[in-house]
Order: structure tokens, then C-alpha cells, then sequence
């Protein structure tokens, strides 16, 4: 198992190294100059610039800077905030999208496992299609069509919470937090009642009924957590989506989040930003895959982790 | 011809209805102001507002909540370029001079009007006795240091050479490392004495100490912080109405708390004012509702919603939108380098339905570079009614030129590339000028390239494309700020236009006519008419206008038709 984890940590740093080699090379074929001045400046001005954030430089030494720094954990300083290092732009539009995101992760994923699971114990009833109906439209209806309807209903004309902006406390969050937890919701529904109803059909629920077992403990103990083990494969990359953030979302509720400073960033082509934003989001992907697969051998025993000779 | 028209623009309208229907408008409308930061607004809507003024006095509670589309970059003075930084410069700092509430420069920093030499060289300030918010004196080193260091290639600030070169003495040479820092025109005479040398007489030179490149910077503090200077609220030192708050560097919201050691603070009436970044307008206008902001922008389907509120006030700017003719495009002639068909191109698209109906936000038709309500002669008549209108609508002429020039060119269609933004406003605007241009001008192909704004810059400087929609947005209060752009190797021309004629005109606005008013107007409007009517080098679209929700209680806003946007030192709240 420790075998396991310390290749799986190899892999995953050799995995952002390659990710931040092509996004560094993609990114400066973006047209345009991350200098936001550019054209302001006279040639000596541009000069001076250009080697203060040392793009005078030809760009495999670029990269090499970069890469150098990255190891010492510094992603560099932002082109358009002057001065200020990526990382600190990062930790304070971080807090809010990891706040709703995690929020919405929590929330959406107990209400649709209660949901898929009443479905699949009361299958083909009033509760399942009910459930069913809610889940179909909780995937296919976009988030920010909630988000718009809550802040409209909830927020205007109900004045229940604030309509948008970071400064009422945990009110800031509800309604945010429950417009992105409308995919995981919809998402964990669907795939526990199909799982459920497929595994309360197998055999060995029928045995454990046949040996007295009670439907709660069926439910739970064996239904409930073999359904579990594809929903956490979905849910893994989506939790990672969502902690970083929402461009949609954060704009409807005005949140100064970090999905709406990634595009902003790339559409002021401020590389710094941009390259921290992408590993930032890359670095959650790959952390939340590895949690997942730990996570297999925990809800199922038979899945072996430690490969090889077991 | 009339029919088509109306069936062009009844399907407009659908289409916008359609719009309007489907999304609510969570959409952006094109912002930036293309090459010119867009800092800029406007007195000519005042009417409305200041009928709201008159009455009532000042409630107890003095708090004000804005929005802004866009968080704070960067507020060093030296370093400010964007409508943010400089809205916010304003608010907390303060130069020689400031605009007053009828858009005047009057001595702020400055104790007294400057004594000007006879030619028109020399500019001598005494300073008033002024604070920093630390309780230290402003002194006439704290101008020395802070322009010193604007022009200081080092620094790289975008408006430093930008402002200086050619108006204070060797402000070029020392951008372009021709000469030491220290020998820039200014002196500090005495602590309270400063003294600023020209390189020319410049009839506009006031109107620039109220902008932000120009406030006066304490070197002691700015040493003491070196790279945190103006990173976050905590590094800044305010000798302005107000003091900064809560900014901690790249966040969305932050506070402007009243500055009780500004000289004038007794006429400061708000206690704070609360800034919380919303960028799109649909969630500003429902947080406008629902009373959490006291003022917020609208644009593009909004504004159409929202006009004939009751609470809606049409800001008119002085931003002027144009379409940039490219007469050589990768070392070549384009068919634009042919006047006749530019001429066509100019007059083959109505202006007025594009500001009615597709822009719908209070923007103007233009017929004409300088903007309207902007620039006035010594009798206080605008420019615009010296200078009057060029390059109007007319399809029957665009024709006449356009079948000029084809067969000039030998050629009996072509294909042009308009680039435009990649905002829906943008693009909305594209599909009518297509619609427009193609409908009228027979022959002609319009193919839309719409892409974000660093983009264009970028084709725009290498000169890349062959219609551009185009804007700027003056610095300062002088025709000079847009004619300036369109002189032979202008660096915002970028389309090889030239005509020595123009130049000459210009180039005497600056020299021998400097200190003649009446005949410099009379050259700027001479050297409009060429650029417009003659050369057709650009064709004017619109003077952009916005439209906002504004509370009646929320009094005294002053709006400026350029530098920063907002002064709030006369703002107050009354019968909340």
C-alpha cells in the first residue's frame, strides 16, 4: 500500500510537470503582449519592462525560470494586479470558490444519495419518479438557470438572502452553494438509484433476505456502498470543478471567485496568472483522482490497490 | 430603399427582442475604449441630476454603496492606467489642481491659480497648506519625486512619457535614457514653490495637473515600502477626500473612509463609501433593487429594458467610436489607400438606428472626431458647433464613390475584413455594419473578425486588418487629445494615413498657435474637415453613452468628462 501511494505521488508531480510544460508553450502562442500597456509605453520603456519580468529572455530560458521557481512553490508575479505574486492573487480568490464549492460538493451529494436511494427502495412508484423527474432536471438544466431563478425568487422577491455579492457572512454562500449543487445532486441520484436497483436484484441481497436480514441494514450496509463505487468515480473529477470555482455563478452572484479570474485572466493574457490558475486546477484534479482511487479500496475490499503481487 | 430599411430594422428588433426574452442580459457589453483607456465621462447629463440636487440636506448616516466593473490593478500613481485605478486616484489623492463640479480645473493642492511666464514656459505653484493622511506636510519635493519618477523609464509608467513627452522640458530624453531623471523641468523652489518648465507653450497644460500621473508622491514613504508601495490599502498614503480601506491587493470589494486631514474635508460630506466588484450588469441592477447599491450601470439589452425607468439617467461620455481604414496591410496597398472607396465605405451605413436601436444605450450618432460637450473656445461655444458635421449618411453618394473607386481600382467587388470586439455588443454592431454595408455598396463582401481586446491591440500595432472599430477616450480637455492620433506616424495612427496638410495644421496647434486660441480652434477644425471630409482616413460611428439606475437620494455625484470618471467629495445621501 505505502509501495502504492509513493508511485501514485511520483506520477502525479510527473503529471504536473507535464502539464505545466505544455500550458507554458500553448501559452505563448496566445496573440498579443501580457504587457497590458503595451502600447503606451515607448521602446525604452518596453525594453525596461520586458526584462523586469524577464520576457526579454529567449523562451526555453523562460521556461527553465519558471520551472525553477515553480519547484520553490513561487508562480511569479501577475501582469495586470501590479506586483503582486500570483500566489497571494490565488490564496485570496481561492477562499470564496472553495467555500461554494465545497459547500455545494456536501449538500448536493446527501440530498441526491437520499434521493436516488428512495427511489431505487420505493422503484417504480410515486418517489421514483418523482426523484427521477427532479434528477433529470437538475442534469439537464444548466447551473446558472438555478442560480438566476434562486436569486430571483429567493433574493428579490422574497428578500430570504442577499442577491449577490462576499460580505453577508455564511447568507453570501446559500444560495451560490445551492445553485451549483443542483449537478452533483441530479448526478448522485441518477447513478445510486441504477446501481441500487441493480444490486438489490443480484443474489446475494437475495441471500441476505433469505438469512433474515433487515431492509435497513440491506439498504445500507450492502446496497448503499457497492452503488457507491461508481458515483465516487464521476463525483471525483466533478468536486474538482467545482472547488475551483464557477465563472458563471461566481458572476450572477458577484463573488470575487477564482473561476471568473481565471478567464479574465487569460483574456488579459496575464501568463503568470494564467499558468498558476492552471496548475492550481490541475494539481486538485489530480490530487482528487488519487483520493479516489483510494477511496475504491476503502468502500470496496476486492478492488486491490497495491497492484502487482497483492 | 426606404422598404428595406425597415424590414432591416424590424428584423433588428426582433432579433433584439429575441434577446431580450431569452437571457435576461447577463451579457457584457464592450467596455474598453479600444486604444484609449476609457476614463471618461461626461457634464452634458447633469440637467436631470442636478434637478434631483437642489433639495435636501444631508441625512445623519453618510454611507454610499458602488459597484465597479473591474477590481483595482494597480492605484500607484505612476503605474495607474485603467478607468479603476484612476476612478479611485481621484478619491484619495489630489494634484495641483481638481475638476470642480462644473468640470473646471481650480487649485486644489494649489493654493491660488499658477502665475504662467509671458511665453507661456513657466508654470509657478504655491502650494497650499495640505496634509498627508500620516499629518505630514505636502511639500513641493513630493511633485519633484512624483514626476521625476513617472518619467523614469524604469518605472514603466504607461502615462508618464505618455502625458509628458513634448510638454515638460526634457521629459523625452529622459523616457528614452537620453538624459539623467534629474534634469526633467521641474524644481521645488521652497518646500511650498514649485516650478514646472515647458518645452512648449501648452494651451491645456491646468487641465492636466488634475490628472493622476501628475499627483505628488511622498518619497519617504514609497521608499520606506519599496515593492509593497500601493499593493494593498495598508501601503498607500492618501491627501485626498478620502482614505482607502479594505483592499487587500487583487480582492473584489474595498472602502473609502472620509480623510479627516484633507485641507477641505469640512465640504466632505460621506462618511464611507462601499465598493464591491460586480461585473455582470444584470446582477448590479438587481442588487440596485433590492437597495444594496446606490448606483449601477447598465448596457446592451438592459439598458433598452431599463430606459424609461424612472430612476434611469443617460450619462453621455466623450469616447468616440470609429472605423479605422488600414491603407497598407503587410507591405501592400489595400483597396482602402483609394479615397473614393473610403469615402464610400464612411457614408454607406445609417448612424443614427445604430445608436437608437442596435447600441440603445444613450450613445450619439457622429458625424465627427472631437466629441460633442467636451471642448469649449474661450466664449464657452462648443468645438462641435465651430467645426459642425462630416462624413454623414448618404447612400446615394456612397454609391457615386464607391463605383469611383472600383473602377479606379479596376476591380468590380471586393472583399474587406472588419475587426471588431468579442463582446455581444460587439458583435451585434458587426452584424449590422455587415448588413449595412453590404446592402448598400454592391459588390462588397464584409467578412467579421471579432476577437478580445489584447488581441486586437496586437493586430491593430501590426497593423493587421482592414476596417477596425476603433475608440478613443481623451486624457484631457483639448481637441488635440483625438486630433494627435491621426498625424503621419502617429503610434495610435497604425494605418499608414498621412497628409503633410493635416500634419502641419496639428503641428501648428502646438506651435505658433499655441498662445492664439481663437486660431487654433479654427486649425483644429480645418485639419477635422480634412481628416473627415477630404481623406475620409476614418469614418466616424458613435459618441458613446450609458445609461444608470442612480438612487434620487444620492446627491452631488460629479461626473468628468475625462481622467477619472467620479469625484465623490461633493456626493452626499439625503432622504434616504
Amino acid at each position: 500500500m505505502v509501495k502504492y501511494i509513493g508511485k501514485r505521488i511520483v506520477y502525479m508531480f510527473i503529471t504536473l510537470f507535464l502539464i505545466a510544460t505544455a500550458s507554458f508553450f500553448l501559452m505563448q502562442t496566445l496573440p498579443g503582449s501580457p504587457i497590458a500597456s503595451y502600447n503606451k509605453l515607448n521602446d525604452t520603456q518596453k525594453a525596461i519592462v520586458e526584462k523586469k519580468y524577464g520576457i526579454d529572455k529567449p523562451k526555453p530560458v523562460q521556461y527553465a525560470i519558471y520551472m525553477k521557481n515553480l519547484a520553490k512553490g513561487d508562480l511569479g508575479t501577475s501582469f495586470v494586479f501590479k506586483g503582486k505574486s500570483v500566489n497571494d492573487l490565488l490564496a485570496t480568490r481561492l477562499k470564496p470558490s472553495l467555500i461554494l464549492g465545497a459547500q455545494a460538493m456536501v449538500f448536493g451529494t446527501i440530498v441526491g444519495i437520499l434521493l436516488g436511494m428512495l427511489a431505487a427502495l420505493k422503484h417504480n412508484t410515486f418517489w421514483d419518479y418523482g426523484s427521477t423527474f427532479f434528477a433529470i432536471l437538475g442534469i439537464s438544466i444548466p447551473s446558472f438557470v438555478f442560480a438566476s431563478l434562486l436569486q430571483y425568487w429567493i433574493a428579490s422577491e422574497w428578500h430570504l438572502l442577499p442577491v449577490g455579492l462576499w460580505n453577508d457572512g455564511w447568507k453570501s454562500s446559500v444560495l451560490p452553494s445551492l445553485a451549483l449543487a443542483m449537478g452533483p445532486l441530479a448526478l448522485s441520484a441518477r447513478f445510486i438509484r441504477t446501481e441500487m436497483i441493480e444490486v438489490l436484484n443480484s443474489d446475494y441481497i437475495m441471500l441476505a433476505k433469505a438469512k433474515g436480514a433487515n431492509g435497513f441494514e440491506i439498504a445500507f450496509k450492502h446496497a448503499f456502498r457497492n452503488a457507491l463505487i461508481p458515483l465516487i468515480t464521476v463525483l471525483g473529477p466533478l468536486a474538482a470543478g467545482l472547488v475551483t470555482g464557477s465563472l458563471v455563478v461566481e458572476q450572477i452572484f458577484a463573488i470575487p471567485g477564482i473561476g471568473e479570474q481565471f478567464v479574465s485572466s487569460i483574456m488579459t493574457n496575464d501568463h503568470a496568472t494564467i499558468m498558476g490558475t492552471t496548475l492550481l486546477f490541475s494539481a486538485f484534479l489530480i490530487v482528487v483522482i488519487f483520493i479516489v482511487d483510494i477511496l475504491y479500496g476503502v468502500i470496496d475490499p476486492r478492488i486491490r490497490v497495491s497492484g502487482g503481487k497483492g | 430603399m426606404k422598404r428595406s430599411k425597415w424590414l432591416i430594422l424590424m428584423a433588428l428588433t426582433l432579433v433584439l427582442s429575441m434577446f431580450l426574452a431569452a437571457c435576461g442580459g447577463s451579457k457584457n457589453e464592450e467596455k474598453p475604449a479600444a486604444d484609449g483607456d476609457d476614463k471618461d465621462k461626461d457634464a452634458a447629463t447633469e440637467e436631470k441630476k442636478h434637478a434631483k440636487d437642489e433639495d435636501g440636506e444631508p441625512d445623519a448616516e453618510q454611507v454610499l454603496y458602488l459597484s465597479e466593473r473591474a477590481a483595482i490593478p494597480s492605484v500607484d500613481s505612476s503605474i495607474v492606467e485603467d478607468q479603476v485605478g484612476f476612478n479611485v486616484l481621484n478619491n484619495i489623492n489630489e494634484g495641483l489642481y481638481r475638476l470642480n463640479q462644473d468640470n473646471i480645473a481650480e487649485p486644489a493642492m494649489a493654493a491660488e491659480e499658477a502665475k504662467v511666464s509671458e511665453d507661456g514656459l513657466t508654470y509657478t505653484f504655491k502650494l497650499r497648506d495640505a496634509m498627508w493622511a500620516d499629518e505630514t506636510p505636502v511639500t513641493a519635493n513630493d511633485f519633484v519625486y512624483a514626476w521625476q519618477r513617472a518619467i523614469d523609464p524604469a518605472t514603466g509608467s504607461p502615462y508618464g512619457p505618455f502625458m509628458m513627452s513634448g510638454v515638460v522640458k526634457n521629459a523625452t530624453a529622459i523616457s528614452e535614457e537620453k538624459m539623467e531623471v534629474s534634469e526633467l523641468g521641474v524644481k521645488a523652489v521652497d518646500e511650498k514653490t514649485f516650478e514646472v518648465t515647458l518645452e512648449r507653450p501648452v494651451p491645456y497644460f491646468l487641465s492636466l495637473m488634475s490628472f493622476g500621473t501628475f499627483y505628488p508622491l511622498k518619497e519617504e514613504f514609497v521608499a520606506s515600502k519599496a515593492d509593497a508601495f500601493a499593493t494593498n490599502s495598508d501601503n498607500l498614503l492618501s491627501n485626498g477626500p478620502f482614505v482607502l480601506t479594505k483592499w487587500d491587493g487583487t480582492g473584489g470589494s474595498w472602502t473609502y473612509v472620509k480623510n479627516e486631514h484633507y485641507w477641505d474635508a469640512e465640504n466632505v460630506k460621506l462618511d464611507e463609501i462601499h465598493v464591491n466588484v460586480v461585473k455582470d450588469p444584470a446582477t448590479a441592477v438587481k442588487l440596485y433593487q433590492d437597495g444594496k447599491l446606490d448606483r449601477a450601470e447598465m448596457s446592451g439589452d438592459l439598458a433598452q429594458q431599463y430606459r424609461d425607468d424612472e430612476e434611469a439617467v443617460v450619462q453621455p461620455e466623450t469616447s468616440v467610436f470609429y472605423f479605422k481604414f488600414n491603407q497598407e496591410r503587410d507591405g501592400k496597398e489595400t483597396p482602402l489607400a483609394n479615397v473614393n472607396i473610403r469615402k464610400a465605405i464612411a457614408k454607406a451605413f445609417e448612424k443614427e438606428d445604430m445608436a437608437d436601436v442596435v447600441l440603445a444605450n444613450g450613445s450619439l450618432a457622429a458625424n465627427f472626431l472631437v466629441p460633442t460637450n467636451f471642448a469649449f473656445d474661450e466664449n464657452e461655444k462648443d468645438f462641435r458647433e465651430l467645426s459642425g458635421d462630416h462624413l454623414e449618411y448618404n447612400v446615394e453618394e456612397a454609391q457615386d464613390y464607391w463605383k469611383k473607386g472600383l473602377e479606379e481600382l479596376g476591380v468590380e467587388s471586393l472583399d474587406l475584413e472588419i475587426l471588431g470586439g468579442d463582446t455581444e455588443a460587439s458583435k451585434k454592431m458587426d452584424e449590422y455594419f455587415k448588413s449595412q454595408l453590404e446592402g448598400n455598396l454592391e459588390g462588397l463582401k464584409i467578412s467579421l473578425k471579432e476577437v478580445p481586446f489584447s488581441v486586437r491591440l496586437d493586430l491593430d500595432g501590426n497593423q493587421d486588418y482592414d476596417i477596425q472599430v476603433s475608440g478613443w477616450g481623451p486624457d484631457f480637455q483639448d481637441p488635440i487629445s483625438f486630433m494627435d492620433l491621426f498625424v503621419t506616424d502617429g503610434t495610435n495612427n497604425l494605418m499608414s494615413y498621412s497628409n503633410p496638410e493635416y500634419d502641419k495644421l496639428i503641428e501648428d496647434s502646438k506651435g505658433e498657435l499655441a498662445l492664439k486660441p481663437e486660431e487654433r480652434y479654427e486649425a483644429f477644425a480645418k485639419a477635422e474637415k480634412i481628416l473627415l471630409d477630404e481623406d475620409a482616413a476614418i469614418a466616424p460611428i458613435y459618441q458613446r453613452g450609458l445609461i444608470f439606475l442612480h438612487k434620487p437620494y444620492f446627491k452631488g455625484l460629479v461626473d468628468h468628462p475625462f481622467g477619472a470618471d467620479y469625484s465623490y467629495k461633493w456626493a452626499y445621501i439625503s432622504g434616504k
